[in-house]
């Protein structure tokens, strides 16, 4: 008969309609929104109903490799200066694919060498894809993608040019939003430093 | 194809054209010089005679330091095997080539871009017009001595970054309304396009008041623009129809709206600097464009990724095409005129696919995830167990939903059945490619006719239709859904353990003189990159085959008899994204 298979879609589309209602039910007291537990189940595989997310009351977790605009990271001292882990090699810029990276490296006016740290350090956020190339090239781990997504500003011409100071977060902060990355790199310092002293020992 | 096989038909042709066909014999080259005079009566003989009966790409290289033009054609069999690969040598400052365009009407667009780009005049070709820039554009853009404005160096990594970065803000340098230069004798205001002329001319004769009689109305021929702002064009992409009451009696698709020259930024890139640069061809299909590139330059370096990032990138490449396909399929319906609800109820799945996308490569849509010889991290263990949950519960139900909602519904097969019609020979000729062409009956997909990566070990059918309409391509989406999974579901279950990457990824990728021909089976199409290196850190010429581009080459074929509101049901049904067609 004509019309069979409309019916059946729009038995599908009901089905939809009544889902979030039963999902209602089911967070029935504790609130099936502005509940971070529900928020998982709600964007998980078994989510039902509507799937919107109250955005900005309620925001979704991003993973740990989430990527978005880099930073530089920095090691606190105990005596609470500051130790860059930049030593200004200059393979960020080189890899960098639409060159946003720009940085000005200084000699040490004594010696004559260069400094093994930036002077100036600037990334345009404008003309940064965040392809996280940066960060995976780094052979010093200094610069890191951060996770923070909410950039907007009144003031692009000024305000999306990030010097160091703006780019600059500290190793805890790092640890903080990358764990499982931290902790791994932490290994293989730890692993190398052991090396190294295991030969000067025997030297 | 074997080496016995190779040997035969240039034996074959060598013999039938004395003196035309010669072996490349340059180090890393393959494939053979023909005879500009040749090349039709060759190109004829193996379409005919070899069973060559499918042009994939056609495109040119600018060998500056030889002073030479190359136009390159790679032809496959549609019964499956590797490329055959022609090319043809012709002077820079006067490069001529006949066209192919009346063998292989799949080349026309190619050419045109082929033109437009580098300059190439096809000999015979119907409708020889810019296709990707505006007629006023000055020069060829892809010949190596062609610069920007604000040109600062041949290739990255630019000098003014390090060691003395001089910051400044792009608006700066390049400010708007001064980054094109054209002439001097050029004025912009004085100047009247011609190829709108061209374009208007190129859709036959305008008649009026005596059109389409039959019904005893006396109708004219009107021209009516579609886009290039229409919901109906998934972007910024023109259709000019001619119309003879509602019936369209002629097409022409007008785009390049989004063009930003993708190769000419590709060869100033070097070459790992171009990964995340592909994602944003089919911006819904990062994973397979970073695929089809590594593929390519894996090809020139000689390395293999390790099983590991074989499955993971097999894993990730499937997943891509399942959110291609469901977005495809929710789109066809919005131009369908079903607003929305079914593209919400598809985006839901696809939003679960792209969580996996986040946690795996860092982003949704932009993944750069691929490396040449690995992937650029492993797949986290919740990752994959997310994997499992959804392709084994999860994503067959709710296909199996979306079969149960559109499938049957009348108004969708009213729409949709015998509309659009391309036929086997129309889909061949015409260099249609992935679901356009294997709706049309012809079974060629590229992970069964050319295994690339591990496609060979996995059991999974060719999703094929034979009615070629709107419909069947809906259809084959829907198989094509269906096979991923299991491919997804022996995956997953399968992936070893170990390393997902050969040595140490460079920054700086180390690529010997040569070319190569990367294609993989991008949802969409046949996805190719064709990369020429010298050795140096940047691709002397790196070429995107374009699957969304070239399908709407039979767009015209489709369209012509029907009425104007299905032409918008048709374009929907090919699937494209602006960003692969303009690059």
């Amino acid at each position: 008969m004509y019309g069979i298979g409309l019916i059946k879609g729009l038995g599908v589309t009901i089905k939809h309609f009544v889902e979030t209602y039963v999902d209602d039910l089911r967070w029935l007291g504790r609130g099936r929104y502005y509940n971070e537990e529900a928020l998982k189940i709600r964007q998980g595989t078994e989510a039902r109903g509507v799937f919107t997310v109250q955005y900005p009351e309620e925001k979704l977790s991003v993973p740990e490799e989430f990527r978005y605009i880099p930073f530089l990271v920095y090691e606190e001292n105990p005596d609470g200066t500051r130790k860059d882990r930049c030593t200004s090699c200059g393979i960020c810029s080189k890899v960098c694919p639409p060159q946003c990276i720009w940085i000005v490296r200084s000699n040490d006016p004594e010696t004559g060498r260069p400094i093994p740290a930036p002077t100036e350090f600037y990334i345009d956020i404008d003309i940064c894809m965040n392809c996280g190339l940066c960060a995976e090239y780094c052979p010093f781990d200094a610069i890191k993608m951060d996770h923070v997504y909410e950039l907007a500003s009144y003031e692009r011409s000024s305000a999306h040019i990030y010097n160091k100071e703006r780019l600059s977060k500290p190793a805890s902060y790092y640890a903080e939003i990358r764990p499982k990355n931290y902790a791994r790199e932490e290994a293989a310092r730890a692993e190398k430093e052991a090396l190294k002293a295991a030969k000067k020992k025997k030297d | 194809m074997t080496e016995k096989e190779t040997v035969q038909i240039t034996d074959t042709l060598e013999e039938q054209f004395p003196g035309a066909i010669t072996r490349d014999e340059r180090q890393g080259y393959d494939g053979y010089i023909v005879e500009a005079a040749k090349l039709v009566e060759i190109a004829k003989s193996l379409r005919d005679d070899m069973g060559y009966d499918y042009l994939s790409s056609v495109t040119g290289v600018d060998y500056l330091p030889d002073d030479k033009m190359e136009v390159v054609y790679h032809l496959y069999r549609s019964a499956g095997g590797p490329a055959l690969t022609l090319k043809i040598q012709t002077p820079r400052d006067d490069s001529v080539v006949p066209s192919l365009v009346s063998i292989y009407p799949g080349a026309d667009f190619q050419e045109r871009e082929a033109w437009d780009l580098l300059g190439i005049r096809f000999e015979g070709h119907p409708d020889l017009r810019r296709i990707l820039l505006w007629d006023g554009f000055h020069g060829h853009p892809l010949r190596k001595d062609w610069q920007e404005p604000f040109f600062e160096a041949e290739g990255k990594p630019f000098k003014s970054r390090w060691p003395q970065g001089e910051i400044q803000r792009v608006e700066d340098t390049h400010p708007f309304g001064k980054n094109v230069h054209y002439p001097s004798e050029f004025t912009p205001e004085g100047w009247t396009p011609e190829g709108e002329a061209a374009l208007y001319s190129s859709l036959g004769k305008i008649e009026h008041g005596n059109g389409n009689n039959n019904k005893g109305f006396e109708t004219d021929h009107i021209v009516v623009n579609l886009g290039p702002q229409h919901p109906s064009t998934h972007g910024v992409f023109r259709m000019v129809v001619t119309l003879d009451g509602e019936e369209i009696v002629g097409l022409k698709p007008v785009m390049g709206y989004l063009h930003r020259n993708h190769e000419k930024i590709g060869e100033r890139n070097t070459f790992l600097m171009n990964m995340p640069f592909t994602d944003r061809l089919d911006y819904l299909c990062s994973m397979s464009n970073n695929f089809g590139y590594a593929l390519a330059v894996e090809k020139l370096m000689g390395v293999k990724p390790p099983e590991r990032a074989e499955y993971i990138r097999v894993i990730m490449a499937e997943l891509t095409r399942v959110v291609n396909h469901i977005w495809a399929i929710g789109f066809l319906l919005n131009d369908l005129g079903a607003f929305f609800t079914p593209m919400l109820y598809v985006i839901n799945e696809r939003e679960l696919i792209l969580d996996i996308f986040e946690a795996v490569s860092g982003s949704r849509m932009m993944c750069n995830y691929f490396r040449f010889g690995g992937v650029a991290r492993d797949i986290p263990e919740d990752a994959l167990e997310t994997i499992k949950i959804l392709v084994n519960e999860r994503l067959p139900r709710k296909v199996d939903e979306l079969d149960l909602y559109l499938t049957g519904n009348e108004i969708v097969q009213t729409r949709a059945i015998g509309v659009g019609v391309l036929t086997k020979q129309q889909a061949l000729a015409n260099s249609a490619a992935g679901p356009v062409l294997r709706a049309s009956g012809v079974p060629y997909d590229i992970r069964r006719a050319d295994p690339y990566s591990i496609y060979d070990r996995f059991d999974f059918d060719v999703a094929v239709r034979y009615n070629g309409d709107v419909y069947d391509r809906y259809l084959v989406r829907l198989d094509e859904i269906r096979q991923s999974l299991r491919i997804l579901k022996q995956a997953v279950e399968t992936i070893p353990e170990g390393e997902i990457q050969t040595g140490k990824s460079q920054y700086q990728a180390r690529v010997p003189a040569g070319e190569a021909y990367g294609r993989v089976e991008a949802p969409k199409g046949e996805l190719g990159f064709y990369v020429v290196s010298n050795g140096k850190p940047n691709p002397w010429r790196y070429h995107v085959r374009a699957p969304s581009f070239i399908n709407l080459t039979p767009l015209e074929e489709m369209s012509m008899g029907q009425k104007i509101a299905d032409v918008v049901a048709i374009l929907g049904s090919i699937d494209i994204v602006l960003g692969e067609t303009d690059r």
